[in-house]
């Protein structure tokens, strides 16, 4: 496979509460082909803070990142936190699209940003660079009780203009990389909702009722757990579920795993590799069937044998199929 | 040579932001110029009749106007020069209006750009040579475009004005979407009960010749003298033999073929009659769906029909007809749900279009006019109904109202609480639009005597809990978000231009706008005229329009075209291309590049080839005098000579 390079962007979360999240990436994209190189002395993005303030400020914070990146001279950038994503990507566009305010933006930085640096999120490169076969083709392990409810947040595909990148309304990226690593998805209605986002702190209540609202619809929907590529939706759905619980009557036991440990997981990583332990709801016993694929194939056809209806197998490729005309 | 200069205020439109008075007093100076003047409104009686008496007073020979675009009045001035004793391409046009005092605001700049386009003007003017129109006779046969409401009707009014009509409707029957109406509004007539005698006598009228299921394959020609070409697409049946008895659909064994006229709402069979009023009334195979098309074995219909009409073999086939006129009704067509990802994009079963509802409602529908869900076949309880879905989206491209669907969906939720008494319907609303005769009434029936519930406000959002549709909204007039779990969604969605609108224009030579609607020649004045001549609108291709509106536009055109036809001839614009044969070199390029065909190579006595234009199908384009080498074309009134002094004077100032 031809060996592939980008410049990547972690963001401050991936070195704390989403660790996780970045040492299953860093794992899956090695097995991928795909190489990483950090910007040297990288900062603070400006990320939900900066532009409630001020536009030109924040785009400073994305831009000098930017302008960092841009000396690297690497094809594209990418990174995995849609909130870093839509920064970056937004300064990046108000820059070149407009002169004036590239040159304010720039009059704040010590280096200015020139204006050539493609940003993309981690899951773009890996639908669309990387592509479904070669990720299938990479898959080691089976995964029969996984049945995922693909949870985009709100900014990875919006708004369209700056996303530019799969539908706004009904995002498919996931869906079919998840498929495509053999794992079975659920249709789930709520992809885009809001999870109240960094409304946790001051605003509990809401985000609770929220959060209950997307765990309820990916419950109703058939899943077990949920696919997440957001650090602060993960945060929102896993470390707040016990909350939500308690708030809401519920009793929600939902595993919310980052789109990258299923990867890792069918890749053959063990979960401690995929630093599963940082998972509040313990996806354990979901994950605890999993069995290399020439196993899981054996154990199949003996199952065959004993009984004649359908294999589970060809139920997960039937759901995939459904899912792609889609 | 003596010009007179014209120059209109036209109000304020031109006064507001040109110095009239300094532009007249400035074309005074110009050679040629013995008389300028300006006046309040030159298109006025008194504004003419003053043209009319300087040409005798002054003996003027050339005359320039300075006022609007020439689109707008050229027409009448020329007539003008004419009445004054001038040929009428002694006239020029400056347009001072919608190119100058419209568009620029500063005064002065203004004034000196006019004085300019009179310059231009005068120095055209005073090398125009004198043309004159031919007379042709005209083919008095119609050819109308599209076998819905309109094209009908307009069919019937020039057949009955003893017009030859040929009517092309591009599906297998006429009745286009009015047909496939449950009921009307405002007055909940049976749509098909009020439409079906109007088919019957569009196939029964001795003048109208019918093309079902073919299209517009190429239109040559002018107004008066239109050469057709329609292409019959194969139906696989003989219609001549076929008597319409629906025995090869009973039997059929493909049941899944896409049902056209109903929207899909459920599946029909790969030969298929489309419902039971259809006119003519044959079937058609789907080579989509038909076994014998797909594995090369079935044939099963040809064995039970009874009059072996059925034709595997069958291929397209060409006519060619020839008309003096066409009118296009066309119609419309329906956005894609995919384009509506928020609302499902289509998939779920259970949120459906307003089309797709009507053939649910109708009795000769796929449920016999019993409302159930596509989903499971249950009668729903609580219906929700989205409106603009799709319209009056920016974000979407289409900033536009559709027009009828806040009539249709009252309509639609009163037939349901009549379907199903126990049932209860929301409409979500931006606005209501109900501006027609009894419209507005009828919106309040529903309100309040069927107990409907209306809420102002946009749907975010339709996702499926359970086996319900949940349709999240804002109710602006709570100011609240509100959630309805619905057993069926009905969606208004946007109406478009009809697919393939485009190329059919192409074909006419006629203007579109950005969203494909058919332009009329002027909005409120020329509304089912185009700017090509011998060419009429009728109907939803020009625009969204509902049923009373469309048969206006439908009879409105009818009369345009027995107006037009009232004569046995027509006057030939004289300004199409001329060649010059001691100049012409006989490299016959321009005989390559003209579109309408008509350039021909002749030879000489002496045996030199060069090209030979036929005055009646040169439609005056120019691409020809471009593309001749030695300048031996010459379009008349636009020659190099007259361009090339308009471009110098220009130069010169």
């Amino acid at each position: 496979m031809a060996e592939r390079e980008y410049a990547y962007y972690a963001g401050c979360s991936q070195e704390g509460t989403a660790k996780e999240y970045d040492t299953s990436l860093r794992l899956v994209l090695k097995t991928l082909g795909v190489s990483i190189k950090e910007p040297d002395d990288w900062s603070c993005c400006g990320s939900t803070p900066a532009h409630t303030v001020d536009h030109v400020f924040a785009a400073a914070l994305a831009a000098r990142n930017l302008a960092i990146v841009e000396k690297m001279d690497m094809p594209s950038l990418i990174t995995p936190c849609p909130s870093c994503l839509a920064v970056l990507k937004k300064a990046h566009l108000g820059m070149v699209q407009d002169e004036s305010f590239k040159n304010e933006v720039n009059d704040l930085l010590d280096e200015p940003y020139g204006g050539g640096v493609i940003t993309k999120s981690v899951l773009q490169i890996i639908y669309e660079d990387v592509g479904l076969e070669a990720l299938a083709e990479k898959v080691t392990h089976t995964l029969p009780d996984l049945r995922v409810a693909p949870y985009y947040g709100c900014i990875l595909t919006r708004p369209p203009e700056i996303a530019q990148f799969d539908d706004p309304e009904n995002p498919i990226s996931m869906d079919r990389v998840i498929s495509a690593v053999g794992v079975e998805v659920c249709d789930f209605a709520f992809k885009v909702e809001c999870c109240g986002a960094a409304f946790g702190v001051p605003k509990r209540e809401m985000v609770n009722k929220l959060t209950y609202k997307v765990l309820s619809m990916a419950q109703d929907c058939g899943a077990n757990c949920v696919a997440v590529a957001c650090p602060l939706c993960q945060q929102n759905l896993d470390l707040r579920q016990g909350q939500v619980n308690s708030t809401m009557g519920s009793s929600f036991n939902i595993p919310i795993l980052y789109f990258s440990q299923i990867m890792g997981l069918a890749y053959g990583y063990s979960p401690k590799e995929l630093a599963m332990d940082k998972l509040i709801v313990s996806a354990d016993r979901l994950i605890r069937s999993r069995l290399p694929v020439e196993e899981f194939r054996k154990a199949q056809e003996a199952e065959v044998k004993k009984k004649k209806p359908k294999t589970e197998k060809a139920g997960t490729k039937e759901k995939t199929t459904t899912e792609e005309t889609e | 040579m003596r010009v007179g200069v014209f120059i209109c205020h036209c109000g304020n439109n031109i006064a507001g932001t040109v110095d009239v008075k300094k532009v007249a007093e400035e074309t005074r100076r110009l050679p040629g110029v013995v008389y300028a003047t300006d006046y309040m409104y030159t298109c006025s009686e008194p504004g003419q009749d003053e043209i009319k008496e300087t040409i005798k007073k002054e003996s003027l020979d050339r005359v320039v106007v300075a006022s609007c675009s020439p689109r707008m009045h050229e027409l009448t001035f020329r007539r003008t020069v004419e009445k004054g004793g001038l040929n009428r391409y002694f006239l020029e046009m400056a347009n001072i209006r919608e190119h100058i005092s419209w568009v620029g605001e500063d005064k002065e700049l203004n004034t000196n750009k006019a004085i300019e386009a009179v310059r231009i003007a005068v120095a055209k003017v005073m090398r125009n040579k004198p043309l004159y129109s031919k007379s042709f006779k005209v083919n008095k046969r119609v050819l109308i475009i599209g076998g819905g409401v309109a094209g009908m009707q307009a069919a019937l009014d020039c057949a009955d004005g003893n017009l030859e009509v040929l009517l092309v409707e591009k599906s297998p029957s006429v009745g286009g979407m009015m047909a496939r109406l449950d009921k009307t509004f405002p007055t909940i007539d049976c749509s098909i009960c009020i439409l079906g005698p109007k088919m019957v006598d569009v196939a029964q009228h001795e003048k109208i010749k019918l093309y079902a299921y073919s299209e517009i394959e190429e239109i040559k020609g002018y107004v008066g003298n239109y050469q057709i070409k329609i292409r019959k697409k194969a139906t696989y049946v003989d219609w001549s033999k076929c008597t319409g008895c629906g025995e090869c659909m009973e039997k059929c064994p493909t049941k899944n073929a896409y049902d056209h006229f109903n929207f899909g709402v459920a599946p029909t069979r790969a030969i298929n009659i489309p419902f039971p009023q259809a006119i003519p009334k044959k079937a058609k195979i789907d080579p989509k769906y038909c076994r014998q098309f797909l594995k090369g074995k079935c044939g099963v219909c040809a064995k039970i029909c009874p009059t072996g009409a059925i034709n595997y073999e069958m291929q397209d086939e060409i006519v060619t007809e020839e008309v003096g006129a066409i009118i296009v009704a066309s119609g419309y067509g329906l956005i894609d749900l995919n384009r509506l990802p928020e609302y499902g994009g289509g998939r779920y079963p259970d949120v459906i279009t307003g089309i797709q509802y009507e053939r649910l409602l109708n009795a000769s529908g796929p449920t016999s006019g019993h409302i159930l869900r596509p989903s499971d076949k249950t009668e729903p309880k609580t219906v929700v109904f989205v409106s603009c879905a799709g319209s009056r989206d920016k974000s979407i491209g289409i900033p536009y109202c559709s027009n009828f669907c806040c009539m249709y969906i009252a309509k639609q939720a009163i037939l349901t609480k009549d379907h199903i008494p126990d049932s209860r319907s929301y409409v979500f609303y931006i606005d209501i639009r109900s501006p027609g005769k009894g419209y507005d009434e009828f919106v309040r029936r529903a309100q309040e005597d069927y107990g409907v519930n209306y809420i102002r406000g946009r749907v975010s959002k339709i996702y499926p809990k359970g086996n319900k549709m949940v349709v999240r909204g804002a109710d602006t007039l709570l100011g609240t978000q509100v959630e309805i779990e619905a057993d069926l969604v009905v969606l208004a969605t946007a109406v478009t231009a009809a697919p393939g609108a485009a190329e059919l224009a192409e074909k006419l030579h006629i203007s579109y706008d950005t969203f494909g609607f058919y332009v009329e020649s002027h909005p409120k004045l020329r509304p089912v005229e185009t700017n090509t001549s011998g060419v009429f609108l009728a109907g939803a291709a020009q625009g969204p329009k509902d049923i009373p509106a469309s048969v206006c536009q439908g009879s409105a055109a009818a009369s345009k075209v027995l107006a037009l036809f009232s004569r046995d001839t027509l006057e030939s614009d004289p300004a199409i291309a001329q060649v010059n044969t001691n100049a012409c070199v006989g490299c016959l390029k321009c005989v390559e590049t003209c579109p309408f065909g008509a350039i021909k190579e002749k030879e000489l006595r002496d045996g030199r080839v060069v090209a030979d234009v036929i005055e009646t199908v040169c439609a005056g384009c120019g691409i020809c005098t471009s593309t001749c080498p030695c300048g031996a074309i010459q379009l008349q009134h636009f020659t190099d000579n007259q361009l090339l002094a308009e471009v110098n004077t220009l130069c010169q100032s």
